[in-house]
């Protein structure tokens, strides 16, 4: 069965969701490799198996903390080299887009960017969907030369497990030279509280202009802990200082594609379209009956933010108990 | 020191975008203009030129007639000269194609530093400023959101998803900035007069010593097989809130299983 090369996008060992999600969108094209860069492979290897690693290449050097990026290019192209993959994905991360161009442009292979599903056609050959023009059009391509090199956007598909028992196997990769690399000085990892990850949401709630102040934020976080939800922003918001850029979600934002976005106070700009109007589900509150999230919202309520979401946290909570 | 910034000419991203029919982005039927991403980049040129001595700033763009637009608009907000390089075998370059003409370009008139948006507002892949690094084979500091050029290095602050990290590359190299690098200056009057005069170089392949064959549509490594309007999202319940709005939105969002 045709071999697959999956870049594993972890946090010390502890494998992110969108890595599960490729893993599982891999199987359909043949039999999926993880490639593991960085410490923490013995930690990651029975996640990884549970859905459906059948190996884990495993490359860790100091190489791969210090520098940005090319480290895990030369790992990738020289393991796609030697094992002559049928298509190699990467998370659509910004690390993750720069992986896959360069590993392509040494490999002489097509690349595709964001694709937010993956399906193999009658040859196995993999055909992508992806979203564009501020997400007014669907898609599909295929590459036409080389080793087919994806991106995939989180929440493409839902994980499903397949266990097997990956066999580690140990790489000693070349590293260019310093001299074209970007060193990294230091790392301050953000706080991460007990919220989903953005990106990896099922549930995002946001708040626009019409929070109005960081104070205000906290209306916004009760209803993201009420639905087990992530905090998004506009960039309004973002750029009024009210809530950190990691939250802002829009084109040059976070782009999300939740099973339920909940947008408060947010007037709905085409830029802040382009990052969220891939959710399922979509439901407003604004003050103003005109504002274009209307437009999208499956569900819309036209009144004070400030009123209605401390009523739906209050009535979610009475209908639980 | 010598930047070069790259700039792309872009179907307004707040227009109704849509393609031909070999899959390719229809470029004719709305207005195009200067890729509002890369107003940063130029915006970083010229805060560095105004910072130190002997910059010199020339804009590149890549793209059919009208795309002297975009340069003529990054010249008037200032900088020195620029380069159009157009020619019809170019149209329907994947990103490969568009680095390769691009890292010529930028070869023949020299650099210290190769100044990028994070990505375009139309194909908006993000990789051109890191396949250029590639080519050039120079450092990618990219995705900068607070850039410092000196002492013959590049130094920034970078968001990744899960941490704030410190990159440093020595020049030459790629720099590519975000929308939180520092706003970008409106051209003035003066400025608009004095772009008219700055040189404006016109290239075609040949003039960079590229066959047609490695770029253009028969280069390009993937293929559209379909473009899809989307279905437009149908305006769903729409209700003024008089006292209740909470509790009417908590039972859709409980039929809907989400809480």
């Amino acid at each position: 069965m045709a071999e697959i090369l999956v870049l594993v996008d972890h946090l010390d060992g502890t494998v992110r969701k969108p890595t599960l999600e490729l893993l599982t969108l891999a199987r359909r094209l043949g039999e999926p490799s993880a490639v593991f860069i960085g410490p923490g492979a013995d930690t990651a290897a029975e996640t990884l198996g549970r859905y459906g690693a059948h190996k884990v290449y495993v490359v860790d050097a100091p190489e791969v903390g210090e520098f940005l990026v090319t480290p895990a290019v030369d790992a990738l192209t020289q393991i796609a080299a030697s094992t002559a993959p049928a298509a190699i994905l990467l998370p659509s991360s910004p690390d993750g887009k720069e992986t896959a161009a360069r590993v392509a442009l040494r490999l002489r292979s097509g690349l595709i960017t964001d694709a937010v599903d993956v399906t193999a056609d009658a040859n196995g050959r993999p055909v992508t969907e992806q979203s564009v023009f501020a997400a007014t059009y669907q898609v599909t391509a295929h590459v036409t030369r080389g080793t087919p090199v994806i991106t995939v956007k989180p929440n493409a598909t839902a994980p499903e497990p397949a266990p097997v028992t990956p066999e580690l196997e140990k790489w000693d990769v070349v590293f260019g030279p310093a001299s074209a690399a970007v060193r990294v000085l230091s790392r301050t990892p953000r706080e991460r509280g007990d919220r989903p990850e953005l990106a990896e949401a099922d549930i995002v709630v946001s708040g626009g202009r019409g929070v109005n102040g960081a104070e205000n934020f906290a209306v916004v976080e009760r209803v993201a802990d009420a639905l087990g939800a992530a905090v998004g922003a506009s960039r309004a918001a973002v750029d009024a200082g009210w809530y950190p850029h990691s939250h802002q979600v829009g084109q040059t934002g976070t782009q999300v594609s939740p099973q339920l976005y909940l947008a408060a106070g947010i007037s709905g700009a085409i830029q802040h379209r382009a990052g969220m109007q891939t959710s399922k589900t979509i439901v407003a509150v604004n003050k103003d009956a005109d504002a274009p999230i209307f437009e999208l919202a499956d569900y819309g309520v036209v009144g004070d933010l400030f009123q209605v979401l401390p009523q739906l946290v209050e009535e979610i909570e009475r209908r639980r108990s | 020191m010598k930047i070069v910034v790259c700039v792309k000419h872009v179907p307004d991203a707040t227009a109704d975008r849509t393609f031909t029919e070999d899959g390719t982005t229809d470029r004719a039927s709305v207005d195009s203009l200067l890729s509002e991403l890369d107003e940063y980049a130029v915006e970083q040129a010229l805060r560095i030129a105004e910072s130190g001595p002997d910059v010199e700033i020339c804009y590149l763009t890549v793209g059919p007639d009208d795309a002297k637009d975009a340069l003529r608009k990054a010249l008037a907000m200032g900088g020195d000269s620029a380069v159009h390089v157009a020619d019809e075998d170019i149209e329907g370059s994947d990103v490969f194609a568009t680095s390769l003409v691009l890292a010529e370009a930028i070869q023949r008139h020299g650099f210290d530093l190769v100044l990028c948006g994070m990505a375009s507002t139309d194909g908006g892949a993000g990789v051109v400023p890191a396949l250029l690094a590639e080519r050039l084979g120079v450092p990618a500091v990219t995705h900068i959101e607070e850039l410092t050029v000196e002492d013959g290095t590049v130094t920034g602050r970078r968001e990744s998803d899960s941490a704030t990290v410190r990159v440093q590359g020595t020049l030459p190299a790629v720099v590519s900035v975000t929308d939180r690098s520092g706003d970008a200056r409106y051209p003035s009057f003066k400025g608009i007069m004095a772009a008219k005069k700055k040189p404006l170089e016109s290239l075609g392949l040949a003039g960079l010593g590229i066959d047609a064959g490695q770029v253009g549509r028969t280069a390009a490594r993937t293929t559209v097989d379909t473009t899809t309007r989307r279905p437009p999202r149908t305006k769903g319940e729409l209700v003024s809130d008089e006292g209740t709005g909470g509790i009417g939105l908590a039972a859709f969002l409980t039929a809907k299983k989400f809480a």
